[in-house]
């Protein structure tokens, strides 16, 4: 694993203004995420991960504090900057996938693939998650599991540099899941993405190099792991 | 307050922006009819009281001379309830700031005491002193267009003999509400007055001593006007009767029932295009909150409201928009209505203009939006009663989406994503597309047939008064004369060409259709006054036979080859059948022209003329018009179009605050469909291109499937739109289609391009107000959100 951090973050803070209420989301946050490393953030809702996550997908911006793009600091960049940014760089996949209603399978992740030049194409994106056969379907035609998998598709067609996984699982059954992570768990392994995972299920942290938990807006503790589970190998 | 109400108040405080739009819709609706009624019924009581309180006559006869022992056999007629006898003579006025001649109508008013019909209100001023023979009471619409006052005095040329009379009284008659020259289309108020002189005095000016020359009369109860017309006809042939007619032939009367059909037609057509959009946008809209609203319907149920409860829940949110609209569109159309009612008293002259509104125009107009609303929502509500609370509980079924048929016939892999989403989510949804592509259509439709009376006014003049006819003017002698006339204003100087004509009264008749016309011969002299068809090809007159004009063929239901029976109303009463050999096009009036020479030889009389057609030079007009006005011959003096001029000059203010209404109103409803569509566009798919803002598409990406939706069903209505706006005028062209005049079926591509430019602009600036929505776009919250 290479010293240089693809991310990293210097003691960003985040403030929402709830009518005359500020809620502190984060409460100074420093964080480097290295080339290929599979991270799981771990932490009961509202203890500020999601809001990490849009920062370092460049989807929200911090109200003190630096983020660090490579060598780059996202803090300094506008709107046009950032959506730049998300468009070559990083690639999102959320609990509710997600996926544009009017469009198939194969052109929802062709939505990406048109975006990007050196991006994979559909098909071989749609093999990676094993749904070449229902390229043609349209989400209402797709149970929740092959939802998930075409939005990973989506994600990874332009081999970001850093995919996102907003509680990718959240909304499906266990057998279910477990396919979906083997997608994201093969990606990572296959193509090298630096891959952050959000969850609140702690048994998904077996699979991560490294688990982040976080608690009250800060991070309370960073584990290694000596091992990577496999998907199927994690008992619920 | 309900509980359920304050969630009303809460959801209408939400959906503001577009409630009033719907609103403002249902407003111009309401307005439009408001206005159309207000107007309608203000005309109608003004017209049935004056003619009651004024007695006006039911029945109208001219001849050349009455001897006055013949009017006890026209009272004993069955039938005739009251009758009057009066001169009434055409001259010439001189009016000091006009160098032409100013035709005028001369009638007599009872030596003592009023008359028994057609009396007159006295504005200003007295009556007539019958010791004086200087005297007359003039129409008010003639002292106001020449701004005169009491005590003046006009100078006339009666039977070419000048006589100075001074004005002792303004008056109105129930008879000459609208008051248009004989030969003239439209009103004319300088170019034309009536004047009311007493008897003893008109008579002796024209030489008719112990006779009148025109007889009204009014029917008992339950008496048939045709008979009646027939009886006096009958009694009047002898002393030169030119035919009687009734209250329908009548020019005055005709142009005010014409005005009124026209209302009438209006009070509907407009109206109902803007209510039936009103209840598409009703149901587009209630549509959706009814499905956003779907888990807290299947909670209230669920809670022990009634079905019922819950259904009237949401028919009032359309009923509050619906009523809301109506009540600013009745204050609104009454506004309208008063400006429109003063815009009338321009051209018709009642003494007392009544106006008010009406309980039936207020309980109208409510109801009327009231069950657009329930027209428009009652699937949304028959929905929100029939769903069961089990159901409702579950989300709703994903969206389902298929392939578009522009990408089945195989153009799929030319269309770019953004392209294939707009158009699945236009197809999906085919309703509020159609509904969206219709509204548009109808303020595209609603604009054109708003502006296309211009164009049709125009090529009118253009027809008339350019083309079919060449002459400046157009003389009318006070008696036939013979035809070395010619020669007499032909040495006028500067008069280049002369046409003289010959027009007789005649009844035409075929089958069971028969009219009372003045036939023309036209003299062939110079081709001035010339008969053009449908083709706008010029039309000889032909040596032998008959020309119709389109309308009177249509009458008579006569055409080519048919023999149409013409009896004449004067001389010998000569009656024959002639062949129809033209049919021509003409937009006033109904006439028929034969040639000379089948004239003369029809009624073997030596070849006269009624009047002339001049041409002359623009130099010596004044100088012509100055010898005109001395020439005893002369009756009256046309000027071509000029009352047509005058009277478009004098609406060009109106039909421009018309035309800005218009526009007004065409602006309301496009934006009003194109916002609707595009909020609720946008809350649909607000996930799905936040989504896509997250996968790094910029904002005018996002914006373009939004707009590009928008675009797409605009562009979709504008033929539509043209074709419905040339429909509707074609309706308003049929509607108005009467026997004094006829509107041409004319509408420019001017006035579609720019109706279309109207419309797009609206659109534009609805999707502007978009703009800021979609680029306010939260990404973070919306992706939280679960479909």
């Amino acid at each position: 694993m290479s010293l240089e951090p693809v991310f990293s973050t210097r003691q960003i803070t985040k403030d929402y203004h709830m009518g005359d209420v500020v809620v502190r989301a984060l409460k100074g946050v420093d964080v480097a995420l290295y080339p290929g490393e599979f991270v799981v953030l771990l932490g009961p809702s509202g203890s500020g991960k999601s809001t990490l996550l849009n920062i370092l997908g460049g989807l929200d911006q911090p109200t003190s504090g630096q983020v660090f793009y490579r060598d780059q600091e996202l803090t300094t960049w506008n709107q046009r900057q950032l959506t730049q940014f998300r468009r070559e760089h990083v690639g999102f996949i959320f609990q509710f996938y997600n996926l544009v209603p009017s469009l198939t399978a194969y052109e929802n992740v062709a939505l990406v693939t048109e975006l990007v030049s050196r991006s994979m194409s559909p098909l071989e994106a749609l093999k990676m998650v094993a749904l070449e056969p229902r390229r043609d379907h349209f989400p209402a035609q797709l149970s929740g599991g092959e939802q998930q998998r075409v939005a990973i598709a989506r994600a990874i067609a332009k081999r970001p540099a850093i995919l996102l996984c907003d509680e990718p699982t959240g909304a499906l059954d266990l057998a279910t899941g477990v396919l979906v992570l083997e997608a994201i768990e093969q990606v990572n392994r296959e193509l090298g993405t630096t891959t952050v995972v959000i969850t609140h299920n702690a048994v998904i942290a077996g699979m991560a190099d490294r688990v982040i938990k976080m608690s009250d807006g800060k991070i309370a503790e960073v584990e290694q792991n000596a091992v990577r589970l496999r998907p199927r190998e994690m008992r619920w | 307050m309900s509980i359920l109400d304050r969630k009303l108040r809460r959801d209408l405080g939400h959906l503001a922006t577009q409630a009033v739009a719907i609103a403002m819709v249902m407003a111009s609706g309401i307005a439009m009819y408001t206005m159309a009624l207000y107007a309608l019924h203000s005309l109608q009581t003004s017209q049935t009281n004056y003619y009651q309180k004024y007695r006006f006559a039911n029945i109208f006869c001219n001849a050349v001379r009455i001897p006055a022992d013949l009017m006890p056999r026209i009272q004993a007629l069955s039938g005739v309830s009251a009758i009057d006898q009066r001169v009434v003579f055409a001259a010439l006025l001189d009016m000091p700031n006009m160098a032409e001649p100013v035709a005028a109508r001369l009638i007599s008013w009872p030596d003592s005491g009023k008359p028994r019909l057609n009396d007159l209100f006295l504005a200003d001023g007295r009556w007539l002193d019958s010791e004086r023979s200087d005297e007359v009471l003039a129409s008010h619409s003639f002292v106001a267009a020449h701004g005169l006052k009491l005590d003046d005095q006009l100078e006339f040329v009666i039977n070419g003999r000048k006589r100075r009379l001074q004005i002792v009284g303004v008056v109105y008659s129930p008879e000459y509400i609208v008051q248009i020259q004989p030969g003239s289309l439209l009103p004319d108020y300088k170019r034309f007055g009536v004047f009311w002189m007493s008897h003893r005095h008109l008579s002796a000016a024209v030489d008719m001593q112990g006779a009148v020359n025109d007889v009204t009369l009014t029917l008992e109860r339950g008496a048939t006007e045709a008979a009646v017309i027939e009886a006096v006809d009958e009694l009047l042939a002898p002393y030169g009767g030119t035919g009687a007619y009734g209250r329908d032939q009548h020019v005055s009367h005709r142009f005010l029932e014409d005005e009124i059909k026209q209302l009438t037609i209006m009070a509907w057509v407009s109206p109902t295009i803007f209510l039936l959009v009103a209840a598409f946008l009703l149901n587009v809209m209630v549509g959706r909150v009814v499905a956003l609203q779907r888990e807290q319907i299947a909670v209230l149920k669920a809670c022990g409201y009634y079905d019922w409860q819950i259904g009237v829940h949401y028919l009032k949110l359309a009923l509050l928009i619906a009523v809301g609209g109506a009540g600013l569109g009745l204050l609104f159309g009454y506004w309208l209505g008063q400006n429109t009612t003063r815009m009338y008293a321009e051209v018709y002259r009642f003494p007392v203009q009544q106006g008010s509104l009406t309980g039936t125009i207020v309980w109208g107009s409510l109801l009327i939006s009231i069950g657009s609303a329930v027209i428009g929502t009652w699937r949304s509500i028959a929905a929100v009663i029939s769903l069961p609370p089990a159901d409702a509980m579950r989300p709703a079924t994903p969206s389902n989406f298929s392939t578009s048929w522009v990408e089945r016939i195989g153009l799929r892999w030319l269309l770019p994503q953004i392209i294939r989403m707009l158009l699945r989510q236009i197809q999906r949804q085919p309703i509020k597309s159609l509904s969206t592509v219709f509204g548009m259509a109808m303020a595209l439709a609603i604009m054109i047939l708003g502006s296309f009376s211009l164009d049709a006014i125009r090529y009118l003049i253009w027809f008339q008064f350019d083309y079919a006819q060449r002459q400046d003017i157009t003389v009318v002698f006070n008696q036939v004369t013979e035809h070395d006339v010619v020669s007499e204003l032909k040495s006028l100087p500067g008069v280049s060409e002369v046409q003289t004509f010959r027009a007789i009264p005649m009844t035409v008749r075929h089958q069971h259709a028969s009219r009372k016309i003045s036939v023309m011969a036209l003299g062939d002299e110079a081709p001035l006054y010339r008969l053009v068809n449908i083709k706008e090809q010029i039309v000889p007159t032909p040596p032998e036979g008959l020309v119709l004009s389109d309308k009177l063929a249509k009458i008579l239901d006569a055409d080519l080859g048919d023999r149409v029976q013409l009896t004449a109303l004067e001389g010998t009463r000569h009656s024959a059948e002639i062949e129809v050999v033209r049919i021509i096009t003409e937009y006033g009036g109904l006439n028929a022209y034969v040639s000379p020479q089948v004239l003369a030889r029809w009624s073997h009389l030596p070849r006269t003329c009624s009047g002339a057609h001049l041409m002359i030079d623009s130099a010596t007009t004044t100088e012509v018009y100055h010898r005109l006005k001395n020439m005893p011959q002369v009756a009256s003096v046309n000027l071509k179009g000029a009352a047509m001029r005058s009277f478009e000059e004098s609406f060009a203010a109106n039909i421009l605050t018309m035309r800005l209404f218009n526009i007004i109103f065409t602006v309301i409803i496009a934006f009003g469909v194109v916002y609707n569509h595009a909020r609720i566009s946008f809350a649909e798919q607000s996930r799905d291109l936040a989504t896509l803002r997250v996968l790094g598409f910029t904002n005018g990406e996002v914006t373009s499937i939004l707009l590009g939706e928008l675009a797409i069903l605009t562009v979709a209505a504008l033929l539509p739109g043209c074709l419905i706006g040339w429909g509707l005028a074609a309706m308003l062209v049929w509607g108005m289609d009467t026997e004094l005049y006829r509107i041409p079926m004319v509408i420019e591509p001017a006035t579609y391009w720019f109706a279309m430019f109207v419309v797009v602009v609206a659109a534009f600036l609805s999707g502007l107000v978009m703009l800021r929505k979609i680029w306010a776009l939260d990404m973070v919250s919306v992706l939280k959100a679960r479909e």
